[in-house]
């Protein structure tokens, strides 16, 4: 292993490992909201391996290169934009069919148009 | 020492995420992401990246918080769900997610040396900007035009809320249930937004050289709007306001404006020499209330009445 | 004069952990929600009392201790308000 045993390789790992957990609740869960819940789980497992990068390049005086921070930064704000517009889609989906999970419909269903 | 507690921290950050993708019922595992956004916001502080921190806390964890959780009190449903996957099929889904973490696991322990960084580039550029914090430098000077659209992103998001409300009710409120607000609400609602409008002044303003930022700041003034309205001090805007949308265009309207009016001085969004410091300025400010009023949108959600 | 520092803010930060320990104990054993409001309850205001009273000889300036106390504030503002909108929706539930 030629990385120091320090913060950046602990909770790179750690953030490995929420992208794996992240990624099979959004394929496997059968519910929608919990879908969500993994798709935000899944980036933030990314934006910390990001933040390993950010740290690592630390240097000239700084605590951490600050470009992938930035990256980051940005990426919060437009996985909530993307959060609350599939939150739109699931109460959608709920009131015209009145569940939350991606079964296929029966074929004389969603009789409940509004 | 701090090893132990690195270890601790990233230990519980996978332990929770467990819980989170596999608790029985779905406030549980809302209640635990926001949980896990603060053990996240640690995480960060201890990569030395405390703009990162502040924005996980207040957007990453506190606004996606609230959203999920009032979309779970709307979605109680009973029916059973239908399609779910066998065993060998979940078997196989884990071990083929398990090789992605992996993957991004070796690349975590074995990164490239010397590490790739662009800190000196930040820093040799940062006096002609008059900022004195980097990240802020990177999003308002060096990268602007990828925090212009995500701006833009965040609108187009909205625009897809409120495009999903029937048609008798475009234009209408959104609705966000006031049933007899109780009064340690109504209390909060008095004394809480003067205080937080103060902080997300001062986040704004100290973002230039410390650790903060127009997003920080935005995130804290959408909370405060929020609060005001759930305690029925503030009415709820109509999407068809002029006001509300004057708002929510005027941030990337001045972004925009600034960055074809720097075509001038040579490329889009170049700011002319000794100028960039005010005009990051006033692009914050503008930027500030516009993140405000449509992070308060997003979380209102789309019209549920007719307008008028 | 530093090592009276260090010493008082090893002092008040353990007792606030202490208080923090028993206020999640209480979260986890206590039988009904009133008495588990109870114990967050000393968590939230001794527990970050304690814990904040400690950070106070490490600050770097007085505008720096003044804002450690403001968040203690505005800890336990918020702590309060929750703790006494649940109780009332818990009477609510049980119909007293």
């Amino acid at each position: 292993m030629t990385t120091p045993f320090d913060a950046a390789m602990l909770l790179g790992l750690s953030g490995s490992a929420l992208i794996g957990i992240g990624l099979f609740v959004i394929i496997t869960h059968p519910r929608v909201l919990r879908k969500i819940v993994g798709f935000n789980l899944l980036g933030a497992g990314i934006f910390l391996v990001f933040g390993v990068a950010a740290k690592r390049g630390a240097m000239a005086g700084l605590a951490g290169d600050p470009v992938p921070q930035a990256l980051v930064i940005t990426g919060i704000v437009v996985a909530f934009a993307a959060t609350a517009l599939a939150i739109a889609l699931l109460k959608r989906l709920f009131e015209l069919t009145g569940s939350s999970d991606l079964a296929p419909l029966p074929p004389d269903a969603s009789s409940r148009r509004t | 020492m701090s090893t132990l507690f690195d270890f601790g921290l990233a230990s519980s950050l996978v332990a929770l995420a467990l819980y989170v993708g596999w608790a029985r019922d779905e406030q549980s595992s809302i209640v635990g992401f926001i949980a896990l956004g603060l053990l996240l916001s640690l995480g960060w502080t201890r990569l030395r990246s405390i703009d990162v921190a502040l924005t996980e806390a207040a957007i990453g964890s506190g606004v996606t918080g609230l959203l999920l959780l009032r979309t779970q009190t709307s979605l109680r449903n009973d029916k059973p769900t239908g399609q779910e996957f066998g065993v060998l099929a979940k078997v196989s889904i884990g071990i083929l997610c398990a090789g992605l973490s992996a993957a991004v696991a070796y690349v975590v322990l074995i990164p490239p040396d010397p590490a790739p960084t662009l800190a000196p580039q930040a820093l040799g550029s940062i006096d002609v900007t008059g900022l004195g914090n980097p990240v802020t430098a990177v999003l308002m000077a060096y990268r602007a035009i990828d925090t212009l659209l995500e701006k833009v992103v965040l609108i187009l998001a909205l625009v897809g809320v409120w495009s999903l409300t029937s048609n008798s009710h475009w234009g209408g409120a959104p609705a966000v249930p006031a049933i007899g607000t109780p009064q340690p609400l109504v209390f909060l609602g008095r004394s809480l937004p003067p205080i937080g409008v103060l902080i997300a002044v001062y986040l704004l303003w100290v973002g230039a050289d410390a650790p903060g930022g127009a997003f920080q700041g935005g995130a804290v003034l959408a909370a405060m709007w929020l609060l005001a309205m759930f305690s029925g001090l503030q009415p709820i805007p109509q999407t068809q306001s002029v006001n509300v949308r004057l708002l929510l265009v005027g941030g990337p309207v001045i972004f925009l404006v600034t960055g074809f009016l720097g075509v001038g001085c040579g490329a889009f969004l170049a700011y002319p020499d000794g100028f960039a410091k005010p005009l990051i300025i006033v692009i914050e400010v503008a930027l500030i209330l516009s993140i405000a009023v449509t992070l308060g949108m997003l979380v209102a959600g789309p019209a549920k009445r007719g307008p008028g | 004069m530093t090592i009276a520092a260090d010493l008082v803010t090893i002092i008040a930060v353990t007792a606030g952990a202490v208080f923090f320990l028993a206020g999640a104990m209480g979260l986890l054993r206590f039988p009904d929600t009133l008495s588990r409001l109870h114990a967050l309850s000393k968590a939230d205001n001794l527990g970050l009392g304690l814990i904040v009273l400690g950070l106070l000889p490490q600050a770097n300036s007085v505008f720096a201790g003044l804002k450690l106390i403001f968040i203690w504030m505005l800890a336990q503002l918020s702590a309060a308000t929750v703790s006494r909108l649940i109780a009332t929706a818990i009477a609510k539930d049980t119909g007293s």
